[in-house]
């Protein structure tokens, strides 16, 4: 199941760990992607911190952890097609987290919630 | 804030889907399926453009005794009937107050068309110098549609039932489009085969989606400022401003001396004293697009700032317009552009950026 923050990516925990993933909201809000730089492996990351950015042709962003972590592996594939992102944000990962304490996404949004909160911007 | 304007294809953008943004006190499409498709679309078919937020006034009177003649940059008087041009209304520094095209539509009848960011101060500026003849803004119940392409000229001439085979670049024609009276030029944003539709707002809806029935596919303004930038066209606000002349943004091909102009004389004189900075063209090794404000650095100092950047699908990398300090920079050295997201290396490059 996946759960979102509020910066708009979404986890997918299992066991210890997780992967890490863009929003079909904010992939809609970005338009064409063209460009994404992944976090390096091995990088301890705090939830809310920025770890990535990603550009279109109209715009760049941050992309931010939703928890906290060690990066373990990232979407190589992305790359050269970041535009995988635009064609399904939902079953595309960015980044793999090693867990510092699975509880914390207890403190993300479940899909209802996301949809609500997206609904009010 | 206040209420955004809206075109008269205001409701069709909305059926379209349109994706909207606040541009210069207007409601414009930013674009419709995506900017990647848009441009894909009007280098290699056709695309439409909705940019009747531009700004239209007419003059008529006597060209040489009006005054008129000494609010462009454009020798009016030399323009044959029936061409436009390009140039710009300068301040008395030679700064930009705007970028426009001016149509001669008789040797007493002109049309000038402006940005919608301008349209007040060009007003003003231009009435400034008129003293006698009729000065009036059009900009209200004009609607404009720019139809850019290879497939262009097909599409249009099933529009109007007409052969466009002697409209050159940069000339213009009145016509009659779908029973209404319009004006249709040779000219366009995107470097394409294209032309721009002036007509009444009443005409524009259907007009629009004749042209979306015969194969032209909409797009944006996201879309149109790619396609721009590809070409090394200015956009007024950012390579264009009071502060910024035609010499400096390297438009000095679009100033006709034989003229007497407002600003002219600031123009001599930085032509003789040199130009305190420089319009540069470059392109990133990667995909990676500069941006507007980006930092210009060569040897570790600060010697500039990028005014456009974009991603190019025709180059296939990043490229940006910028100025630099002439004092400061060393065309032979290598610039980087930087960011709180840290520097990259960028080739400097001759415009246009996409070339055929």
């Amino acid at each position: 199941m996946k759960k979102y923050s509020n910066e708009h990516e979404w986890a997918q925990v299992e066991g210890d760990e997780a992967i890490i993933g863009l929003s079909v909201y904010a992939v809609e809000q970005l338009g064409d992607i063209t460009f994404l730089e992944l976090p390096e492996i091995g990088r301890d990351v705090s939830k809310d911190e920025s770890v990535a950015f990603i550009e279109s042709v109209k715009a760049a962003s941050d992309i931010y952890s939703p928890l906290s972590g060690e990066v373990i592996a990232v979407n190589e594939a992305l790359n050269d097609t970041p535009e995988l992102l635009n064609e399904d944000a939902t079953n595309t990962w960015v980044f793999k987290l090693k867990l510092c304490d699975a509880n914390e996404a207890n403190s993300l949004m479940d899909e209802t919630a996301y949809l609500e909160y997206i609904a009010t911007l | 804030m206040s209420e955004l304007k809206r075109t008269s294809l205001y409701e069709k953008h909305k059926e379209l889907g349109a994706k909207n943004i606040g541009f210069c006190g207007w409601d414009m499409p930013v674009q419709y399926e995506g900017i990647l498709k848009e441009h894909k679309a009007c280098r290699e078919e056709a695309a439409i453009f909705d940019t009747s937020h531009m700004g239209e006034f007419f003059f008529e009177g006597n060209i040489l005794f009006s005054g008129i003649n000494e609010a462009v940059t454009v020798d009016l008087l030399t323009l044959p009937v029936g061409r436009c041009k390009y140039g710009f209304i300068l301040n008395d520094k030679g700064g930009v107050i705007d970028d426009m095209i001016v149509y001669k539509a008789d040797i007493d009848r002109l049309m000038f068309v402006v940005n919608a960011s301008r349209i007040q101060e060009d007003f003003d500026a231009i009435k400034a110098q008129v003293h006698n003849g009729a000065f009036t803004n059009a900009s209200d119940s004009t609607s404009k549609i720019d139809i850019q392409g290879p497939k262009s000229k097909e599409i249009l001439e099933h529009l109007l039932h007409v052969r466009l085979d002697g409209l050159n670049y940069f000339s213009f024609t009145e016509a009659d489009i779908m029973d209404t009276y319009g004006l249709i030029s040779r000219t366009g944003y995107t470097g394409e085969l294209g032309y721009e539709l002036y007509l009444d707002n009443t005409a524009a809806p259907k007009v629009w989606d004749k042209l979306i029935k015969l194969g032209a596919t909409p797009a944006g303004l996201g879309a149109r400022d790619v396609l721009r930038l590809e070409m090394g066209y200015s956009l007024y606000g950012q390579e264009l401003d009071e502060n910024t002349t035609p010499l400096e943004a390297g438009l000095e091909y679009f100033v006709q001396y034989t003229s007497h102009f407002r600003g002219k004389e600031a123009l001599e004189q930085q032509k003789q004293n040199g130009i305190p900075k420089k319009l540069i063209a470059f392109k990133t090794n990667s995909k990676r697009a500069p941006r507007h404000g980006f930092e210009i650095m060569q040897e570790g100092l600060n010697i500039g700032v990028v005014t456009s950047g974009t991603y190019s699908p025709s180059v296939a990398s990043g490229i940006g317009l910028g100025y630099v300090e002439t004092s400061k920079f060393n065309a032979d050295k290598p610039i980087q552009i930087s960011s709180e997201r840290g520097s990259m290396p960028v080739e400097l490059t001759t415009l246009p950026f996409y070339k055929k």
